[in-house]
């Protein structure tokens, strides 16, 4: 029953990867900006998280109420005070920035919090599951798998409904253009990186929870969105959900095989999309 | 020409001086500028990617992981001579990054600077797994017991400084070459460049092999010195941190940024030693502002207002004089 049971757990660990995935996926989406600091930034959110539960008490799950919004506003006060300046030109200050961010990030939070593992303590939610046969599910991770789902859900809605996921596209597609009929691209920009953010402290917050955070593992966040992003394919939110599920699988049946070889196998089954299926399992083809 | 450019002169007593360092350096003066030559070496390396084929690799770190055991394996398993397996270690990360480019050209822009991080990633990894290689706890190169302690410090020197000289020197000379052109025109306008007939794929990799080779070549050297290899400090993204922040203070697209930018970075290293990652917040908001608002560095900043130029790669159209009666003047002029 192991095989069967990493199964399931590798699908639902897809659900954790898909919500880190989503808001990189949407900056580059919008305005072909990779930010290299999206890891560092969940970090910082299960650290606002923890700081908040040391502080009032709050169970980990309720301070999303204040990590999300206040994620959100930074997201597009950093747009608009320092990326969008970035946007456009030689190509290279949107990666140099974002990297420097990232080691900023990163050796702030180690100054501030040391390198020791922490963890976000949410209580029963974490060791009663669901029995599904001779399968035990836990409740918090089908409770992540469904966030996620409800994140990527959301962000589809938002970006094809609303007066803003219009605004979001036309710039996306064109921002002179956007300008023109009056969608100013820098607040778009903004709004993107806002959200991006808000969906980067859920993925931070369910870290926390699941398992230990420390400062430096920001960049493996990073480099997991991005793998979950290229094996589902660029520019397909619920490619990237499959994608993440993927990598989630590779991961925990690798890590089955030997312990060291689970972050591994998710790496190499990255590198073989990319030499055999380079626009991803669900991407459309890509002829450039 | 028979004077010498004062540039010229200032250059050689430059290198004439720390050429002979060992002969009035302390030994920890020696260690800090084999610090020195080794991450100016590797920021020009960088520089060469980023500043000039418009690369931007965060996994550079893979070659020099790939030096260091490179250095291990050749000299304590198979037996050379810890200085010579040096040069042999990078020749293997040459060869080795040619599949490792393939894979990572079909990535662009900040998705490349991610592929090429998850391939170090995927090296220290492999490592970590690999027994014959120390696993994860890493090994200790013990073939340079042969050597008395001053022998092996100056030897390593000299390798050092020759390594930080040679990839200066290295860079001039390619970009003055018909690879510079090519890649300065690429960086201008790659589609003017393809039209002209630069075979832009060809020029990257090339310029992606030469870099693989300078880092594993420093990485060589660095853990000649260290001596202790463990996969999770030869192939830790900081040596990226540390090539970017260089470059990117210094002059990205210049070959004297990486020089500035390296001095800089050592002096701020030594001077704050002692209080834990706060150099690396001060260079990184730095490396951030400058990346912002002045392109190309310090250097930039200097050569804007001054003019000067030491290492000029750059080309510019002279028109010869016209003769004043002649008919029609030949268009055209030379590079």
């Amino acid at each position: 029953m192991t095989t069967a049971n990493n199964l399931v757990q590798g699908l639902l660990l897809g659900g954790l990867y898909a919500i880190f995935a989503t808001g990189l996926s949407l900056m580059f989406g919008v305005m072909r900006l990779v930010n290299l600091a999206h890891g560092d930034f969940a970090i910082l959110a299960a650290f606002l998280a923890l700081v908040i539960v040391d502080g009032t008490g709050l169970h980990p799950l309720a301070t999303l109420g204040i990590a999300v919004p206040a994620m959100f506003v930074l997201g597009y006060l950093l747009q608009r005070g320092v990326l969008n300046f970035t946007v456009g030109g030689d190509g290279l200050a949107p990666v140099l920035v974002t990297f420097g961010l990232s080691i900023v990030l990163q050796s702030l939070l180690l100054e501030l919090f040391s390198a020791d593992s922490r963890g976000l303590d949410a209580g029963a939610i974490e060791d009663t599951s669901l029995a599904l046969g001779r399968l035990n599910v836990g409740w918090f991770r089908l409770l992540t798998l469904a966030t996620g789902a409800a994140v990527l859900g959301g962000l589809q809605l938002l970006l094809a409904r609303t007066r803003l996921g219009r605004e979001l596209r036309a710039t996306s597609d064109d921002p002179e253009a956007a300008q023109l009929v009056g969608v100013d691209h820098r607040h778009a920009f903004a709004m993107a990186t806002g959200l991006a953010l808000a969906t980067v402290a859920i993925a931070g917050i369910f870290l926390g929870i699941r398992t230990t955070f420390s400062p430096a593992l920001g960049p493996t966040r990073l480099i997991f969105a991005f793998e979950a992003v290229i094996i589902g394919g660029l520019g397909s939110l619920w490619g990237t959900l499959a994608g993440g599920m993927v990598l989630g699988l590779a991961q925990t049946l690798g890590a089955q095989v030997s312990p060291g070889w689970g972050v591994l196998t998710g790496h190499l089954v990255f590198l073989a999309v990319l030499a055999f299926r380079p626009s991803g399992l669900f991407g459309k083809p890509v002829t450039t | 020409m028979t004077t010498l450019d004062p540039r010229a002169g200032a250059g050689l007593v430059a290198v004439a001086v720390l050429g002979t360092a060992p002969l009035w350096a302390r030994t920890s003066v020696l260690r800090t500028l084999i610090g020195f030559f080794t991450l100016l070496a590797l920021a020009t390396m960088w520089n060469l990617l980023a500043g000039y084929a418009g690369l931007v690799s965060i996994g550079q770190q893979a070659w020099i992981g790939v030096g260091a055991y490179g250095l291990y394996w050749l000299s304590d398993s198979a037996g050379l001579d810890p200085f010579a397996a040096v040069p042999l270690a990078a020749l293997a990360a040459a060869v080795l990054s040619v599949p490792v480019a393939v894979l990572a050209f079909r990535l662009r822009g900040g998705y490349f600077a991610i592929g090429t991080w998850v391939i170090a990633e995927v090296l220290r990894l492999l490592v970590a797994n690999i027994s014959q290689l120390g696993g994860g706890t890493g090994v200790t190169v013990t073939a340079l017991s042969g050597y008395d302690r001053q022998t092996r410090v100056y030897l390593t020197y000299w390798l050092a400084f020759a390594v930080g000289v040679g990839a200066v020197a290295l860079a001039y000379l390619l970009l003055r070459r018909r690879l510079g052109l090519a890649l300065m025109a690429n960086r201008d306008s790659e589609t003017g460049a393809r039209s002209l007939g630069v075979d832009v794929y060809r020029v990257k990799l090339v310029v992606y092999v030469v870099a693989a080779f300078g880092c594993a070549l420093a990485g060589a050297v660095i853990y000649l010195n260290l001596l202790r290899i463990q996969p999770d400090a030869a192939f830790s993204v900081n040596w990226s941190a540390y090539m970017i922040f260089i470059v990117v203070i210094g002059g990205v697209g210049t070959i004297e940024g990486p020089i500035v930018g390296t001095v800089l970075f050592v002096v701020v290293q030594e001077t704050l030693a002692q209080h834990g990652a706060w150099y690396l917040i001060l260079l990184g908001l730095l490396a951030v502002a400058v990346a912002l608002r002045a392109r190309h560095g310090l250097w930039g900043l200097v050569a804007d207002r001054t003019g000067v130029s030491l290492f000029p790669v750059r080309r510019r159209l002279v028109l010869p004089p016209a003769p004043p009666p002649a008919p029609a003047p030949a268009p055209g002029g030379s590079p």
